[in-house]
């Protein structure tokens, strides 16, 4: 598949004239066009076989150029040369009429999707089969459950035998088992070298199935390359736009007797130098300045550090650690370091920074919540809420029981 | 991006109404004016008896009135040609106003999948098709009751029905892309419709008008043509065919370069916006 300098706008009317009403009666006014471009100048090439992932935030232009590629829009400029059968996922399930049961629905769709009615006919059976189905064939589909419906659907698109597959993001559906079945069926289709295009929100499903992978940035092509520095620069573009969006509400929830203040926090890597994505497994370093407006022996300084669930992953103080700071004047100042080896799971982590009197901790001089934040990327992730090291080992115990005579092995 | 890339493969024109590939037009239209015919005959209890009712009861209304209270009712089998006139329209019409939203009703379609979009209308006539047929039936039945008898000009209906087909699929074509950008459509064709009814020997009978008037409906309304012909041919021999009836067989060209030019105008009209109908709805 060869994409060669696709450009594409939409016209937006600012009153649209529907009605030959309107028309006859201002048929000098001008409806004006805002032209939106969604695609400007997108090329890029994906091999036979490959895996490939389309990524970018909402209104980057994913959709338009998957739209683009399957000749749902006609494209204002440049060239899409397409090798091979070729299916598109843009919802599953289309045309889908609840009115008629799974079998007439199932071999409408496949016609639809490029099946000559005698192979829709005969692969009916494996659909229903993928979808275990097999119960509910002569319901009308409006009774099925939406889990149902969307099984039905993705059946018909998997058994649709096409050399190359769009999908867009349709894979956030069915239950643990379903969606387990689905990667499944990807990884048997990259056995079988079918080409596949995702468009994805999910960084997760980029890196653990794409070959390669494209961001998109206000139509526009930004990073093209392996999975992992594509998903650190998608993380690193919604970091950026949430940092400039949101400056004042970053650190805007001071609280406190204001006797104390948090004036500056950031992170350094290992060398000390300002920085705010860390790979896994490096150390990572938080530092701030506390400056102190009365006189306070043994602050207690602890940091937190809060993932995007808003869960609180870490947090670090030195209420029991007790190193005496010692007795801090009307107008000094503090700094504070942590350093800790970063085993935090890939994502976005706010920093929050509390100063209290020496004691419990809970006569708060200045909490600063959300002073700062870090990126931290890790191209093997575990799933979990931390990356910690482990040692797996599988191995058999014992001899093998013998089977009682009879009982099929 | 590595090599400069080299095309290879077809090329990715976006949608169209043909897309290039008649067969899948052919076998989508088929299989989605099946789904139309079978959702609507198999759901309801009657089935099939609801798309008569209306042409039956259209025709028991007129029927008693044209006989009893207006003497058009004295024309040679005018209960048969009444029945076979409003088939043919209630064909005409299922197939324009069916039409005329169709590719906005299917914006899930359009939007989410490429396709011949000329599928849809295309769709619509064949559906009316299937119910033409079975009115047909009813209508031979009708007639053979009424002492109609068979004869070799029968053979003509196949041609005259093509005729009819032509049109409809013109019209068809030009009011489902219209309406996509201009909603007008749909009362417009109403309207246009109801004017044809009037403007077709369908509860008159064409003699009873002016000789001059009969001339202009036969050259201006195709429909009125068809129906002419189809009485002669079909019904009662004793009826001036079209031909005479207009004046001349070679005047005959102005009815038919009319089905012509609809048919071109609605194809053309709908080859231009189908690249767009996605983005334009």
């Amino acid at each position: 598949m060869v994409v060669d300098g696709v450009s594409k706008g939409f016209q937006l009317p600012h009153e649209r004239t529907h009605t030959l009403k309107e028309r006859v009666l201002h048929p000098l006014r001008r409806t004006t066009y805002d032209r939106l471009h969604a695609l400007g100048d997108v090329s890029f090439t994906v091999e036979p076989g490959e895996f490939f992932g389309i990524v970018g935030r909402n209104g980057s232009g994913k959709s338009t150029l998957l739209k683009c590629l399957a000749g749902i829009y006609g494209v204002d400029s440049g060239t899409i040369h397409i090798d091979g059968r070729m299916s598109t996922f843009i919802e599953l399930g289309v045309g889908f009429n609840p009115d008629l049961a799974a079998y007439d629905n199932v071999v409408t769709n496949a016609i639809m999707l490029g099946l000559s009615p005698k192979e829709a006919v005969a692969r009916f059976d494996d659909v229903i089969a993928f979808a275990e189905l097999e119960e509910f064939v002569d319901l009308k589909i409006k009774n099925y459950s939406s889990g149902m419906l969307v099984r039905l659907a993705f059946s018909v698109a998997i058994e649709a035998e096409a050399d190359i597959l769009l999908i867009d993001e349709v894979l956030a559906v069915g239950d643990a088992a379903f969606q387990q079945k689905c990667f499944d069926v990807f990884n048997r289709m990259r056995d079988e070298g079918r080409t596949m295009l995702f468009v994805t929100h999910d960084m997760g499903m980029v890196e653990r199935f794409c070959d390669r992978a494209m961001l998109l940035e206000r139509g526009r092509m930004v990073a093209i390359g392996t999975p992992e520095d594509v998903s650190r620069r998608y993380l690193e573009l919604n970091f950026d736009e949430a940092a400039r969006a949101q400056p004042e509400q970053l650190g805007s929830s001071p609280r406190g007797d204001g006797s104390a203040e948090v004036l500056e926090v950031w992170t350094e890597d290992d060398t000390g130098a300002r920085a705010d994505t860390f790979g896994h497994g490096g150390t990572c370093r938080v530092r701030a300045r506390v400056h102190f407006a009365v006189e306070v022996e043994d602050p207690v300084v602890s940091v937190v550090v809060v993932n995007e669930a808003a869960l609180n992953v870490f947090a670090a103080s030195n209420l029991s650690s007790a190193g005496e700071t010692g007795v801090l004047h009307p107008g000094s100042e503090a700094e504070v370091s942590v350093n800790f080896q970063n085993l935090l799971a890939p994502g976005r982590y706010d920093l929050s920074v509390v100063v209290s009197r020496p004691g419990t901790g809970f006569n708060i001089m200045h909490r600063h919540e959300r002073a700062a934040s870090f990126l931290v990327t890790n191209p093997t992730p575990t799933g979990g809420l931390v990356d910690l090291p482990y040692e797996l080992e599988v191995h058999a115990t014992g001899t093998p029981r013998p089977l009682p005579e009879g009982e099929p092995a | 991006m590595s090599a400069p890339p080299t095309p290879r493969g077809r090329l990715v024109t976006g949608p169209s109404a043909l897309s290039g590939d008649t067969r899948r037009f052919i076998l989508l239209t088929q299989r989605i004016a099946a789904m139309e015919f079978k959702l609507r005959f198999f759901d309801s209890v009657l089935g099939y008896f609801w798309s008569l009712a209306r042409p039956l009861l259209l025709f028991g209304v007129l029927f008693v009135i044209f006989t009893q209270f207006v003497d058009f009712g004295d024309a040679p089998f005018y209960g048969v040609f009444l029945l076979f006139g409003i088939v043919l329209f209630t064909f005409m019409a299922e197939c324009v106003s069916g039409s005329v939203s169709s590719v906005v009703d299917k914006e899930n379609l359009v939007r989410k999948i490429h396709f011949p979009r000329l599928v849809i209308p295309m769709s619509v006539v064949l559906t009316a098709i299937f119910s033409l047929s079975l009115n047909l039936i009813v209508v031979l039945i009708f007639a053979l009751a009424q002492g109609v008898r068979p004869r070799w000009t029968w053979l003509e209906l196949p041609l005259l029905l093509g005729v009819l087909l032509v049109l409809a699929a013109g019209f068809s074509m030009l009011v489902s892309a219209l309406y996509v950008r201009m909603r007008d459509m749909r009362p417009i064709s109403d309207v246009a419709l109801q004017v044809t009814f009037y403007a077709s020997p369908i509860l008159y009978p064409l003699e009873r008008a002016d000789p001059q008037v009969q001339k202009l409906i036969l050259l201006f309304n195709p429909l009125a043509t068809v129906l002419q012909q189809s009485r002669h041919a079909l019904i009662d021999p004793a009826t001036p065919s079209a031909a005479e009836a207009i004046g001349g067989a070679e005047r005959l060209l102005v009815p038919m370069t009319i089905v012509a030019l609809v048919f071109a105008t609605g194809f053309v009209v709908f080859n231009r916006a189908a690249p767009r109908i996605a983005e334009d709805l």
